[in-house]
């Protein structure tokens, strides 16, 4: 019991929180689901799901006092994981919606696919190539398929924080990393078998970190 | 490269599914969350289960149903049938569905469409149109098809993405249960109306037909029931013929 660590799935009412939770479940790891602030200083990893939009997503973080506890968690150096929206609201600013200040905890902004006749939403399965090494990854060939559903895309300023890449009307970075932090664009709680080793990757690492 | 999904449709009536042939016979092929999980295993790139009964007496099995599938399936997967309200939308959406589909309820207060973009996101709202072809074009019905509208499906098709659907699931009436392909003119013209991803259904008979609305008739996803559930053709023989006509396709299995 004593070493087992402390995962929390942060629970600002994100509607893919219990899929994300199931899927957590099913790869055999023990998370919590919890809005406080507390939990989230005793925290060994953190991960903030999301889907919808970017403004509700800001709206609700802030609603619960959540953003301070998320940023003094990430300050601290310990494994963070966003999905989806959870990417997206890491980054300084979100065009969606007129315009959203997000947490700013990346350096960047969040961009709309709307060019080229492309279908928007982003919808479906689509491959994932690395571009560098990352403990979340390991054991996952380059090139595998995750399911996406999304109508903006991540524009960091640096292109270094790319971890994967998807191409989509343009190559956007999939996967964004930068020291205790890391975020994927698509779904692993919806990418069958492959998202299930990437939820059970991070909890390993949270583990020996 | 973005691939067309594979969908297997499930009717369910009272906890099992059923498939209708245009709508009127139906017959037993199974039990849902079963099924689901073999899908998932062979390949489908997505669910959807269509209550087709709906009525407000059997919602707690679909409720059960939804929940059962969400804790051992993780893939996309949509429920339709009997959603009227943004309170069902809710229900399902918490119990673990990623969408919900919705036909009738649309068509009788199209406001729905916004306010269920508006509380859920685009990306969670289909909307099924169910068409029957005319002299003009097509005709959208609803009530499982039994109620004809007056209303152009091309029309319906645009009012309901400026409204926020995010996807369609297009069913030809005239092609449906008869195994002998697509309305491929149908799917053709909705596809270059809109520009939300569109699920081809109702015909499907073959991978070949299946290829056919995805190279002619525009489509972003095929669906099927019958050529699944009777096992005419696995999942993965669907796609591997259709990897062979060159489509992106997602590879059966991933991780060895």
């Amino acid at each position: 019991m004593g070493n087992d660590p402390s995962l929390v799935v942060v629970d600002y009412d994100a509607g893919n929180l219990r899929s994300v939770e199931r899927a957590l479940a099913h790869a055999g790891v023990q998370a919590s689901i919890s809005a406080d602030r507390e939990d989230l200083a005793r925290a060994d990893g953190v991960i903030l799901p999301g889907v919808g939009a970017a403004s509700d997503t800001m709206a609700k973080l802030n609603a619960r006092s959540l953003t301070e506890p998320l940023l003094e968690y990430v300050a601290s150096g310990r494994p963070f994981l966003g999905i989806c929206m959870g990417l997206q609201a890491l980054l300084d600013h979100s065009d969606e919606g007129g315009g959203q200040d997000c947490l700013g905890l990346l350096p960047g902004q969040v961009r709309h696919f709307g060019f080229q006749n492309l279908k928007v939403p982003h919808m479906g399965w689509n491959q994932v190539d690395w571009v560098r090494e990352h403990r979340l990854t390991e054991g996952i060939p380059s090139g595998t398929y995750f399911y996406f559903v999304h109508s903006f895309y991540p524009a960091p300023e640096d292109s270094e924080l790319a971890v994967g890449e998807t191409t989509y009307g343009l190559t956007f970075p999939s996967v964004l990393a930068r020291d205790n932090v890391v975020a994927t664009q698509f779904h692993p709680e919806k990418s069958g078998e492959v998202g299930l080793r990437l939820y059970a990757n991070f909890a390993a690492w949270v583990r020996e970190a | 490269m973005l691939t067309k999904r594979i969908i297997p449709c499930f009717d369910v009536d009272r906890g099992r599914v059923v498939k209708g042939v245009s709508f009127v016979e139906l017959r037993d092929a199974g039990d849902p969350v079963e099924l689901a999980k073999l899908y998932d295993t062979e390949g489908a790139d997505e669910l959807v289960f269509l209550d087709i009964t709906a009525s407000s007496d059997n919602r707690s099995t679909v409720y059960d149903m939804v929940s059962a599938t969400a804790d051992q399936v993780f893939i996309p997967f949509t429920v339709g049938g009997g959603i009227r309200t943004t309170s069902d939308m809710k229900a399902m959406l918490e119990l673990g569905a990623d969408k919900v589909s919705i036909n009738t309820a649309a068509v009788n207060k199209p406001n729905l469409v916004n306010e269920g973009a508006y509380r859920f996101g685009s990306q969670c709202i289909v909307i099924a149109i169910d068409a029957k072809r005319t002299a003009a074009g097509w005709e959208v019905f609803t009530h499982g098809g039994r109620t004809p509208t007056r209303m152009d499906a091309i029309a319906w098709a645009q009012e309901v993405v400026e409204r926020g659907a995010g996807e369609l699931l297009v069913t030809s009436m005239d092609t449906d249960g008869h195994l002998s392909g697509y309305d491929i003119p149908l799917l053709a013209a909705i596809s270059e109306a809109v520009n939300v991803p569109v699920i081809a259904s109702g015909g499907a008979g073959s991978p070949d037909h299946m290829a056919e609305a995805l190279t002619s008739g525009k489509a972003d996803a095929v669906l099927a029931a019958s050529i699944f559930h009777f096992g005419t053709y696995s999942i993965r023989e669907v796609k591997e013929a259709l990897s062979a006509h060159g489509l992106p396709i997602r590879p059966v299995k991933e991780l060895r």
